[in-house]
């Protein structure tokens, strides 16, 4: 029934501007493959990729140059054909403006593919299948980058999984690849959410989407007329209705509990873009080489791109016509949850979902910070139903133990509270140093306790050998005569004297 | 934004805003009170409002704070407005200073400034006057001689000998005085200084002030809608239990600024409780004690005190009745 | 009076039977407050404070032999625990005792090294991979930072490097904002 269709409603969220008919006009544009690519060892969530290639290696397109180490990482692929020519420490996108490992690809412009083929999953079997998928390099691309055949679980601590739910919510104003991705390609996400249903054998798939992108839900009513599958589900456009548990609650009703995988309960959720990479690799054998970009925002001609990773972020902006007001400030991700980049010499990442060209009332930071006066709109905002201002007072003083026990970790640092305080206070700020710090300070009791063993560990030791000596010594002396036992001693002291000297002389010349 | 850091959008509404939307939502009822009593309150409200500032940038200079944000926060003008609604538009000018001082200076600053405040300011520098000088809190402009502007004047700087021709209790004060002489409950309802008193319609003017706010989502509806039920629900306990010697609810709730209290003193954000859950359970002993004041306590209107205590009781209320968190059990 | 009286006796006596069974059956092993001390100290074994190692200083604290604020590398935040955990004031660290440093690890030069093992019997944690004449090096991961092993190096070939920031162990610093009006950071 109409009336109840949107019956669950998170708490809180915000209703901004969205702001996405800015790069809507245009459809995405394929970019030229640049001349250099830079690819970053990590560009998802786990370990550091082990690249098996070296300097000089001429690599085809797709071709595996980093393998995943362990479960809990991804491989990375040549986007291109090239020879690589380097392996350095360059300039990533990270708010630190640290430099990271990266492979250079010195690109031929010739674009040559790896030899490819279609990954008969149904032949090979579930296991095979996922092996594969874990050298395919696809994350997560709604900006998380979490390993993507990590979620490909059949089941979960015995749960099956019943239900599908596909992302398509990009609540975040000012992006908007996902939507022209639907737009433009609706046939091979429905077929990719066919495949999905089918390998990981689902009951039932729903596409949940925002109110706000009509052209997209038209063309997906259209693609799904005839799939008894999947069906839509259309929220109401309140940022964050695109964090994973919420969009659970909205579409489904259910709350996933703290600590606990959605997976458990026999829901799996994947973005749109994700779900057509593993689409196109596991019916085309095509590895996660590319996505799409929104430029927006402050910036002369903004549209959506589909770019190679590992591009040059420069180039694309400057095709984009560069800033209308020119400020130097870029911002990757959204507004709500994005961060400034210290420059725009990086390269486009799995996680690059989109740039924005800060517009002036961004930067704006001439209004003073008031102190906090208790009005608690920002737990009214929380979507996670926290009581942000409790977490502010004890971020602020630095009472760890306190934030932790209000339940720090639960905050999904949507920027919900931040938007609202009337005081200004950027309480996401204090909530992430809370956390580097609180992780920090495990770490640090970790190594401590290892520490705390190891010394113990040499203590007894010491004394074992303590003990030992004293029982050689007492049958040596037992055994040895007194003659004997000088001219060893003569010996030994000659030996050192000659090794002084020695280290005497080397330590003069070096000196 | 404050530095290069998410979220780089921001909603509108500053602490500037909110009081300032206070401000208007108390303009009916001020506008109410001038036209049926005279010009006494505005008196009140100019020199709270000259005095507050005067002695905020005072203040805010000697703690080496920086003067332009917080004097344009309109908090203390808030506080001063406050304070000047809640005493006689009749009282000399001397008696606003020392309330807006007190309020300001030791209710506010002395506790940390904005923000920081552990009491309601407005409240405790009520509570100080009604204490030290209980004889002029106590006359309110009679409802029968409109005050001419410059009597009013008169009034304001050189007080007077007599206030009997202007002066008069307040419907509280008459009915509790006049059942210690117990006289029947129903005769004293039924004289006009109760029943047709025009101070009425000064709270109708605030309840529509306050309704405004809960439209601009300034305030939330838990406070005043708890307040105003539960002294409802225990006037009308106590009336029909005893009918001779309890007035009946809306007599309560009509008389004596509970309007202004339930939407404007309770409400305050600094010294509230900050969840919902909290919120209901302040507003509730609010009422309670504001009805047992009144009715057994030594003084006609028991606002000041009620939120005062309760104030103290604010941070155990806020540690227990966290919300749960979604996903928890 | 007298039943009084025997009231009192009859309490006493369920009171003390009480308490002798808590004292036998809550009765802990060892002196717990030693193994308290002990885990907010940060494990470093360098022995600034001038007992050899982290858990002889919580012993002598435990005895109250030793001050709290003797920690170096504990830093303002362990004197702090210390205190909170003893119920003493806190007082600033004790600068004899050294002042705290940025976290560092200790590098041994290899081309200098002599294989002379007399690091290796100064590491606290057994940090240092090595035998006789054969080379050694320090295992990164378990260096401390005591720097216990610079004295006894005969050639001088071990130095101490700060640790580097990098993307895996970057994190976010404490927000501080001005107040434009006259630059002042707001409390």
């Amino acid at each position: 029934m109409k009336l109840f269709e949107n019956i669950f409603k998170f708490n809180g969220g915000i209703q901004a501007e969205t702001h996405k008919t800015i790069s809507t006009a245009e459809t995405i544009k394929k970019f030229d493959i640049p001349k250099k690519i830079i690819l970053p060892l990590r560009q998802h969530i786990g370990r550091l990729a082990k690249i098996n290639v070296n300097i000089g290696d001429y690599v085809l397109k797709g071709q595996l140059i980093a393998n995943a180490d362990g479960n809990v990482s991804a491989a990375i692929h040549a986007p291109t054909s090239g020879y690589i020519e380097s392996i350095e420490k360059l300039p990533i996108p990270h708010p630190s403006g640290l430099p990271d490992f990266c492979v250079v690809i010195k690109t031929d412009g010739k674009d040559t593919w790896v030899d490819k083929k279609p990954i008969q999953w149904k032949k090979i079997g579930y296991q095979k299948t996922v092996e594969l998928l874990i050298s395919s390099g696809i994350v997560g691309l709604g900006g998380a980058t979490f390993p993507s055949h990590l979620k490909l679980t059949k089941k979960d601590h015995g749960a099956k999984l019943t239900t599908l739910i596909v992302n398509a919510a990009e609540c975040e104003p000012y992006i908007t690849c996902d939507d022209m991705l639907m737009r433009e390609r609706v046939d091979e996400l429905i077929r990719g959410i066919n495949l999905l249903h089918d390998f990981l054998e689902f009951e039932e798939s729903i596409i949940s989407i925002e109110d706000n992108k009509i052209e997209a839900i038209e063309k997906i009513k259209n693609a799904i007329k005839n799939e008894k599958n999947i069906s839509l589900k259309i929220v109401p456009t309140i940022y964050p209705s695109g964090d994973a548990k919420r969009l659970i609650y909205l579409t489904k009703g259910i709350k996933i509990p703290k600590n606990t995988r959605s997976s458990e309960l026999g829901i799996q959720m994947f973005n749109v873009a994700t779900i057509v990479a593993i689409y196109r690799f596991l019916e085309f054998g095509e590895p996660s080489l590319s996505r799409i970009i929104t430029i927006t925002g402050n910036i002369k001609k903004p549209r959506n791109y589909e770019v190679l990773f590992g591009t040059p972020l420069e180039e694309i902006i400057a095709d984009a016509g560069g800033q209308k007001i020119n400020n130097q400030t870029f911002i990757m991700g959204g507004p709500m949850m994005g961060f400034a980049l210290p420059s725009i010499q990086v390269p486009v990442t799995k996680a690059m979902n989109c740039i924005i060209s800060a517009e002036p009332k961004m930067l704006k930071n001439d209004a003073p910070v008031l102190p906090c006066i208790r009005c608690a709109r920002c737990a009214e905002a929380c979507p996670v139903e926290l009581q942000p201002q409790e977490l502010y007072w004890f971020s602020k003083s630095k009472q760890l133990d306190k934030v932790e026990e209000y339940n720090l970790f639960d905050c999904i640092e949507c920027g919900c509270c931040s938007y609202v305080c009337p005081s200004n206070i950027p309480l996401v700020q204090y909530y992430r140093f809370a956390k580097s710090e609180i992780i920090e300070e495990r770490q640090h009791q970790e190594e401590a306790n290892i520490a705390r063993e190891r010394n113990e560990f040499r203590l007894s030791r010491l004394e074992r050998e303590k003990i030992e000596r004293a029982e050689r010594n007492a049958q040596r002396r037992a055994q040895t005569s007194s003659d004997e036992k000088s001219k060893l001693v003569e010996e030994k002291r000659k030996a050192i004297q000659e090794a002084m000297q020695r280290v005497n002389k080397e330590g003069g010349e070096k000196l | 934004m404050i530095s290069n850091q998410s979220p780089f959008v921001q909603d509108t509404t500053s602490v500037s805003f909110i009081m300032f939307l206070v401000l208007v939502a108390l303009i009916p009822g001020i506008l109410v009170h001038c036209f049926l009593f005279g010009y006494g309150i505005l008196f009140n409200i100019i020199t709270a409002t000259i005095t507050v500032v005067i002695a905020e940038y005072l203040i805010l200079k000697a703690r080496n704070y920086p003067v332009k944000p917080f004097l344009t926060d309109y908090s203390a003008i808030v506080t001063a407005w406050l304070l000047a609604v809640s005493i006689p538009s009749i009282a000399p000018w001397w008696i606003i200073v020392i309330g807006s001082l007190f309020s300001i200076i030791f209710a506010k600053h002395f506790y940390g400034g904005l923000g920081s405040n552990l009491f309601n300011p407005a409240m405790v520098g009520y509570a100080i006057l009604l204490i030290s000088f209980p004889a002029i809190m106590t006359k309110w402009p009679s409802a029968y001689s409109s005050v001419s502007f410059d009597d009013q004047l008169k009034l304001f700087f050189f007080g007077m000998s007599s206030y009997d021709a202007i002066a008069s209790a307040t419907p509280l004060d008459y009915l509790k005085t006049e059942l210690l002489l117990n006289k029947n409950i129903d005769q004293i309802l039924a004289e006009p200084i109760i029943k047709a008193n025009p101070l009425i319609w000064v709270g109708v003017a605030y309840l529509l002030g306050g309704l405004f706010l809960i439209y601009k989502k300034i305030i939330t509806w838990h406070l005043p809608l708890t307040y105003l039920l539960t002294l409802f629900l225990i006037a009308s306990l106590f009336n029909l239990a005893n009918p001779n010697n309890f007035a009946p609810f809306y007599y309560h709730l009509l008389n004596g600024g509970t309007f202004l209290a339930a939407f404007f003193i309770i409400t305050d954000p600094v010294s509230g409780p900050t969840t919902p859950k909290g919120k209901i359970f302040f507003a509730f002993m609010v009422a309670m004690l504001v009805y047992l004041i009144r009715i057994f306590g030594g003084y006609p209107e028991g606002i000041a005190f009620a939120v005062i205590f309760m104030n103290i009781c604010v941070p155990l209320i806020d540690k227990l009745s966290q919300p749960k968190v979604f996903g928890h059990d | 009076m007298l039943i009084t009286i025997g009231i009192i006796i009859f309490l006493s006596l369920i009171i003390g039977v009480a308490l002798g069974i808590s004292a036998i059956k809550f009765k802990v092993d060892g002196d717990p407050i030693i193994e308290k001390i002990d885990s907010i100290l940060p494990q470093t074994q360098c022995g600034q404070c001038g007992y050899p190692g982290c858990k002889p200083y919580a012993t002598a604290i435990a005895n109250g032999e030793a001050d709290i604020n003797q920690c170096p590398p504990g830093g303002d935040d362990g004197i702090h625990k210390l205190a909170d955990l003893l119920g003493v004031d806190y007082k600033p660290l004790n600068e004899e005792h050294g002042v705290p440093k940025p976290k560092s690890v200790a590098i041994i030069d290899e081309k200098t090294c002599i294989g002379c093992t007399l690091c290796i019997q100064a590491c606290p944690v057994d940090a240092i991979l090595g035998s006789a004449k054969h080379m050694h090096t320090i295992i990164e991961k378990e260096c401390t930072g005591c720097e216990l092993c610079l004295p006894p190096c005969p050639v001088d070939c071990i130095e101490m490097v700060p640790i580097k920031e990098t993307t895996e162990n970057w994190k976010w610093k404490y927000p501080v904002h001005k107040l434009k009006v006259d630059e002042r950071a707001t409390p």
